[in-house]
């Protein structure tokens, strides 16, 4: 199984990564906060941790820690517009049911 | 589910705790929101992507507010209700404005600001902001998702405390919590990432719709420090539509044209300027309401001949801001270039003549002030990283200083002093037993109090009595970090202190505005002739002062004759004080000086007799 990137979103991860102008890849996660169980981590990789899971999508590193894996295996990371509004948005399978806004999840 | 944005490692937000910050770039003729996406600044478009929002508001008798475009297509249909280039009224008075003869408005002068009459009632130029404002807030909350946290509004380098007050007043009108306001030129630099630069002094060429800027920036180590600004509150891509607009006339040799001609023929103006930033000659035609047709070709050659004083204005300013820095043209690493003006090529070619090199404009320069705000407002906001709490050290835009006798400014803090910053001099009293002194702090340029902006106004009391020019009173203005002036006047022998907080916001309400700056640079002759006769009036006041209590004491020393000639001399000096006639100030000055040495030396000679009466010889210390 494992975690991928949609085309889009690996094409915005690596503009946002080479205007950084560091990072070795892309962290996913989740932790336990939000109004429904569980909420998204999203952030640049600097360094990846010894235990870490890499995951390769379009040439670009996803890094999981182990204990989110179980979460979020099988997740597509999307980049879409929702009106005036970009940003990134988890596709994710284990998903049963999730708070309005969309924040947070629980499994 | 909701959109996420990258963060950085260990930033994540918690949900519904996202820090929603923007940029905002208030300009006279466009208007942009930006924010951060994933670590990226970023330009909020509207639903058709357009990035610019023109800074014009129609307030039409029937329907609602527009903001932007729909408002800019009534301009030449509606010009009396439809407001551009606002920013210019901004904590302004009529005298202020240049060519407010030409402007289509009804004009209300009214105490401070001035304010116009439109078709849903009296707006102020705050007001008007304030509705551009709020258009680009409600762009950035349908872009962002969420309420916003805060703004960082940009505002011109040298707007003064009055002007910048205004600018956070229409912020909150417009409901917007204002993180700081940032001075344009800084905002570029940031933008074009010189933090991360080389090291070096950079200037920032601002050539927006209605303002000119320059500023010296100094970069070290990742911290920007202002060396110097200076610029041309009247000087924009406007007056260079208004040359083609009057050209126009002239060629075309329109008798006086109706508001809306006016309005349609700046438009045509506008566009053929732009045109030729890309093309070697823009065609100009229009038809009148009058049923006169326009049909011109305005060339490159013919544009630049006629904007050529223009280009020039640019460059005093320029020069000035580098002697303040003590800087020449080759001492600048890099010129960035700002302002949709930027882009006409009479402009980039003169500033790479100046400066010797050719200036940055990679990036887009309408955007780049919005982009390096966002940067801003997203650190402010708190969504920091490690290593990115850059310091920013800002000067003081306008001199500081206190009245004197005379209505003169004496300044203590001089303008592009760096702050925090405190500086001390010493005063004294003006005539014999004066026991208070009244302060007025004062900022701006121009050498009389009347022409500068008044901000405080204390009192020093319990001064010991003593003759004129004896007491030592020491008068200290501080300003910190945030830019709070604070003064304090203490009488050295006395230890009587006296003390005041000057807030940025000082007595600066709508109505409280008073009458604003003008441009210091083009009195500067003006000002030292009327410094002058000031300094002149002054000094006589004093001798008539000194003479007449002269006479008070010892006019037995004086035959009825000497008498006579002193009180003539000392009428006529009195007469032509209070005249403008530096000259004859100074004739009369020096008759009564010398009608008065004979009278001078007796008094000095009976002192001495006193002094030594009853004494012997070696009792007198000589």
């Amino acid at each position: 199984m494992g975690v991928t990137l949609s085309e889009a979103a690996a094409r915005h991860v690596s503009g946002f990564i080479a205007k950084r102008g560091k990072g070795i890849g892309i962290r996913l996660g989740v932790k336990t906060s939000g109004c429904s169980g569980m909420a998204y981590k999203l952030e640049f990789a600097d360094s990846a941790e010894p235990d870490d899971i890499v995951f390769d999508s379009h040439g670009l590193k996803v890094l999981i820690d182990p204990k989110s894996l179980p979460y979020l295996d099988g997740t597509e990371l999307d980049y879409t517009r929702e009106g005036l509004n970009e940003g990134f948005k988890f596709n994710n399978p284990n998903v049963k049911d999730q708070c309005g806004c969309g924040e947070s999840f629980h499994v | 589910m909701a959109l996420l944005q990258l963060s950085e490692p260990g930033q994540s937000a918690a949900p519904h705790e996202h820090r929603l910050a923007v940029g905002i770039d208030l300009g006279t003729t466009n208007s942009l929101v930006a924010t951060v996406r994933s670590g990226m600044s970023v330009v909020l478009s509207d639903e058709l992507g357009r990035s610019l929002l023109p800074s014009v508001v129609r307030y039409a008798a029937a329907g609602p507010v527009e903001v932007g475009y729909s408002a800019e297509a009534h301009q030449a249909s509606d010009p009396k209700n439809t407001l551009v280039s606002v920013k210019r009224f901004m904590g302004r008075g009529l005298l202020d404005i240049a060519h407010s003869e030409s402007l289509p408005y009804d004009f209300i002068e009214t105490e401070g600001m001035i304010k116009l009459k439109t078709a849903q009632g009296v707006k102020s130029p705050v007001e008007v902001s304030a509705d551009i404002l709020r258009a680009l807030k409600e762009r950035a909350e349908a872009a962002l998702g969420g309420a916003l946290t805060g703004a960082v509004i940009t505002v011109p380098a040298y707007f003064d405390d009055a002007q910048r007050q205004a600018t956070k007043d229409a912020a909150r009108l417009a409901g917007l919590s204002v993180l700081r306001l940032l001075n344009e030129p800084t905002a570029a630099a940031i933008a074009y990432g010189l933090d991360n630069a080389a090291e070096g002094i950079y200037a920032v060429y601002d050539l927006g719709g209605g303002t000119f800027d320059i500023s010296i920036l100094k970069l070290s180590k990742g911290v920007f420090q202002v060396l110097s600004t200076g610029g041309d509150s009247a000087l924009g891509g406007d007056d260079f539509d208004h040359r083609v607009f009057c050209w126009v006339i002239e060629q075309a040799q329109l008798s006086p044209v109706s508001l809306g001609d006016a309005r349609l023929l700046q438009m045509r103006a506008r566009e053929a300027k732009e045109y030729l930033t890309q093309h070697g000659e823009a065609p100009i035609t229009a038809k009148l309401s009058t049923g006169e047709f326009v049909d011109l070709k305005l060339t490159t050659e013919i544009f630049a001949e006629i904007s050529r004083t223009l280009v020039q204005k640019t460059l005093g300013p320029t020069k000035k801001a580098l002697r303040d820095a003590g800087l020449a043209p080759e001492d600048i690493k890099g010129v960035v270039m700002v302002g949709g003006a930027t882009r006409m090529p009479q402009i980039q070619h003169a500033v790479e003549a100046f400066f010797g090199k050719e200036p940055l404009n990679n990036l887009d320069p309408d955007k780049v002030v919005a982009l390096g705000a966002a940067t801003q407002a997203n650190l402010l906001a708190g969504n920091r990283a490690a290593g990115d709490d850059w310091l920013l050290l800002d000067v003081i835009p306008l001199s500081l200083g206190i009245e004197t006798m005379g209505g003169l400014v004496e300044k203590i803090i001089p303008r592009n002093s760096t702050i925090p910053v405190a500086r001390a001099q010493e005063f004294t009293t003006f005539k014999d037993g004066q026991t208070a002194l009244a302060l007025q702090v004062v900022q701006g340029e121009r050498e009389l109090v009347s022409d500068c902006r008044s901000l405080a106004r204390f009192e020093l009391r319990g001064i010991p009595p003593m003759v004129a020019g004896a007491a030592r009173i020491r008068v200290t203005f501080q300003v910190d970090a945030d830019g709070l002036l604070s003064v304090s006047a203490r009488e050295q022998t006395s230890g009587h202190e006296a003390h005041i907080e000057v807030k940025p916001s000082y007595g600066l309400s709508d109505d409280e505005i008073t009458s604003m700056l003008k441009d210091g640079y083009t009195h500067a002759s003006d000002d030292a002739f009327r410094r002058a006769l000031r300094e002149a009036q002054v000094e006589a006041q004093r001798l008539v002062e000194a003479v007449q209590s002269a006479l008070k004491d010892d006019a037995h020393l004086l035959s009825m004759l000497e008498r006579a000639h002193i009180d003539s001399c000392l009428t006529k000096l009195q007469s032509v004080l209070i005249g403008d006639d530096r000259r004859a100030i100074d004739a009369a000055m020096d008759a009564l000086s010398k009608g008065t040495a004979e009278f001078a030396a007796r008094r000095m000679n009976q002192g001495v007799r006193r002094a030594l009466a009853g004494k012997k010889v070696d009792e007198v210390n000589l």
